[in-house]
């Protein structure tokens, strides 16, 4: 067997793995947010969470934007706490007014982060962003009249508007009660 | 009194063996093929090691994969879950199938052959002769092979993987009529590539390196004749399945446990 | 005649290429070699013969190196072999070569490959040099028209020719040969006899070889040595040899059945053993 052959069946083998490799990694793997660029870190505390795990998808109207980092118990609270890890595009478009709930996919699919965004006003992302306006933009002016001063969601900051996962459980016991009550 | 002698006997002998298999181990490590003479060798080992492996490793694959996909929509089309076939298969071949089964036809195709290979070389004198030739047989005979092994494997558990995802998807929505779509976009949504395809290549690296040094090992230390050929191949495929089994529940209880 | 065949040696050792000085050597329990001390003349064919099973091939390795003795001293070309570094050892290693029972040719590469290898290893010499030196050493073996078969290919009178050729691609000092007439036909013998013997005086080179072929090895050994009972019990030239006064020596030479040699595995009288019952 000559070494020009050999050469070029270990060529094609190789190329062959990589093929498989790229099959995979594009085809079939998510693609989309993968630790692979940036991102960053939201917490928001929930009632109860339901059945949702880490690596849950968090979605804005259907559209994957993060993943859920971790679960945790709050120290004091004794409420669990969700790590959303977030793709940095978003970093600093959120208002905290945000609100987050815990939704399921289908009646058997598993459960998700839906996150309803407020936009968050130029000002307050500017200011989250680190660059200060010094001139008052009218922006401001709205906010001061309302004595509303809303922020932008940075790395690390908190949703306090969440709604936690629906337990079959519960739902069933309000309807019972419901009825009983008429 | 004699049965704690022969425990300490085998008890002794196990570790002299490990202790060999160590040093022969190590002896392949530090010599890496340099780069003149080494690579055509290196070459060659990877056509016979990698290369010759390809068709039982695509045939299975392609037939695992379609298997999967029967048995899977057979199951899930009870719970209108048909759409989940994707991830099902997909998620079982990246995690376990693609790495379990690649290294034990591995070892029964490429690991055998090792063994056999190197008992050969014992039996005729050639190992020896290299050495009276002044040139090191761990570094001529052992190293490439090993090299060539360690690469090969976490190859053919890619290409394992791929067709066996290929085959899934031609029984489930080519056969079965699961949508084309759902089949690819559940899956992609479930299958991450760092907690199942890298994991997956890693826990194939580490079958690599036990199947491989298991072959090797037991080709070099054989009793050089017949019976002795024959029973280190039988050995090697024995011990290397039940290492790689053994390690798989360790990796997994590892990475996806937590 | 055992004490001038030690003063023929003794007065030969400053030409000696290998010395054995007091080995002892065992393998597990057995021991194989005990105090054990000759030595092989420079330019010469020595001999190395004894009964099957007296760890003949077991000296060569010795010699070579892979093996290494309990106590005593193997010197090659007066180095110490026992006590060399790794790679002090491969360069004495370039410099012997030994021809193993079954030639332990590559069965992965042909003839004309097996023989250019150690010139690939150890040499810089470019592809068209070393295809002379080939050619040159197959020639000398009679074998240049196999050149390009594989080993399968080749009956073992011809594998050995072929290996003895890769044995001195190198132009080594000393070619250890393992048992060469073992399982050969007349005429290969034949044909190995008159190539030992060729080579040994056109290279100028010193030859060990063992074997338990007595009358080819006599034809040409210069000098004999005879092992037997972990030790040397007779060594000198082959005439002296022959004419040796120890019965155990005349018994392995003439081939004699019985003698100091026993025939039959020491055991418990015969009658005994035919008349009680079950025991073995």
């Amino acid at each position: 067997m000559n070494t020009r052959k050999i050469e070029i069946l270990v060529g094609l083998f190789v190329a062959l793995g990589v093929i498989a490799f790229a099959v995979l990694a594009l085809k079939v793997a998510n693609s989309g947010i993968s630790g692979s660029g940036e991102s960053y870190l939201l917490n928001a505390k929930f009632e109860n969470i339901g059945s949702l795990k880490a690596r849950a998808p968090i979605k804005v109207g259907g559209v994957v934007i993060g993943r859920v980092e971790g679960i945790s118990i709050h120290p004091q609270e004794f409420v669990p706490v969700v790590n959303m890890k977030i793709d940095a595009n978003y970093e600093c478009q959120f208002s905290d007014t945000t609100s987050v709930s815990i939704l399921t996919s289908g009646i058997l699919g598993e459960q998700y982060l839906g996150i309803s965004p407020v936009i968050a006003s130029e000002s307050a992302r500017q200011s989250c962003l680190g660059n200060d306006t010094v001139g008052n933009s009218e922006a401001d002016e709205l906010d001061d009249l309302f004595g509303v001063e809303s922020k932008a969601l940075k790395n690390g900051d908190m949703i306090a508007d969440t709604k936690s996962a629906l337990v079959l459980e519960e739902l069933i016991g309000q309807f019972l009660f419901n009825q009983g009550g008429e | 009194m004699d049965f704690l002698q022969k425990l300490g006997h085998k008890t002794l002998s196990r570790f002299a063996a490990l202790g060999r298999s160590t040093r022969m181990l190590i002896g392949a490590l530090v010599n890496i093929p340099n780069p003149r003479k080494g690579t055509p060798l290196l070459i060659r080992q990877l056509y016979m090691i990698g290369h010759q492996s390809l068709l039982i490793i695509m045939v299975s694959g392609l037939f695992i994969g379609m298997v999967l996909a029967l048995q899977g929509y057979t199951v899930l089309v009870g719970y209108g879950a048909e759409d989940s076939l994707g991830p099902l298969v997909a998620l079982s071949l990246l995690r376990e199938l693609g790495p379990v089964v690649t290294a034990l036809l591995f070892a029964g195709r490429a690991g055998s052959a090792l063994t056999a290979e190197i008992g050969l070389m014992k039996a005729t004198e050639q190992l020896s002769s290299l050495e009276m030739m002044a040139i090191d047989p761990l570094k001529r005979v052992i190293a490439p092979r090993f090299w060539a092994g360690f690469i090969s494997m976490p190859i053919l558990a890619l290409i394992f993987s791929a067709v066996a995802i290929l085959g899934a998807h031609l029984v489930g929505v080519d056969w079965l009529g699961v949508d084309s779509g759902s089949f690819w976009s559940i899956m992609q949504a479930q299958v991450s590539f760092e907690k199942d395809i890298l994991n997956g290549i890693i826990k194939s690296f580490v079958f690599a390196l036990v199947v491989t040094w298991i072959a090797l090992y037991k080709g070099y230390d054989c009793i050089p004749t017949s019976e002795g050929i024959s029973k280190a191949t039988t050995e090697t495929v024995v011990h290397s399945s039940l290492a790689v089994l053994g390690f798989d529940f360790l990796l997994t209880a590892v990475m996806f446990s937590g | 005649m055992t004490i001038l065949a030690e003063l023929d040696v003794e007065s030969d050792l400053s030409q000696a290429i290998v010395e054995i000085k007091d080995v002892t050597f065992s393998r597990g329990e057995k021991t194989i070699y005990k105090n054990m001390s000759f030595s092989v003349p420079k330019g010469k064919i020595t001999a190395i013969m004894g009964p099957s099973g007296i760890g003949k091939t077991t000296m060569l390795r010795l010699i070579g190196g892979q093996l290494k003795p309990d106590s005593g001293d193997i010197l090659f070309e007066g180095a110490s072999i026992p006590s060399m570094t790794r790679s002090a050892l491969y360069d004495a290693r370039k410099n012997m070569s030994m021809l193993f029972q079954s030639g332990a040719l590559f069965t992965d590469m042909s003839v004309f490959d097996n023989v250019a290898f150690p010139l690939r290893e150890h040499t810089k010499l470019s592809e068209e040099l070393i295809r002379l030196v080939v050619l040159m050493k197959l020639q000398a073996v009679g074998l240049r028209g196999a050149s390009e078969l594989m080993p399968s290919e080749l009956s073992g009178g011809m594998a050995r020719r072929a290996a003895l050729a890769r044995a001195i691609a190198l132009d080594p000092e000393l070619i250890m040969y393992d048992e060469p007439f073992a399982g050969q036909d007349p005429i290969s013998m034949g044909v190995l006899v008159k190539l030992i013997k060729s080579l040994n005086e056109v290279l100028g080179l010193s030859s060990l070889i063992v074997t338990h072929d007595v009358t080819e090895v006599l034809s040409i050994a210069e000098h004999v040595v005879i092992i037997a009972e972990q030790g040397v019990i007779g060594s000198g030239t082959a005439e002296e040899m022959l004419a040796h006064s120890s019965p155990l020596v005349q018994q392995f030479l003439q081939g004699l059945s019985d003698g100091p040699v026993p025939f039959h595995q020491p055991a418990s009288p015969y009658e005994d053993a035919l008349l009680t019952q079950g025991a073995r």
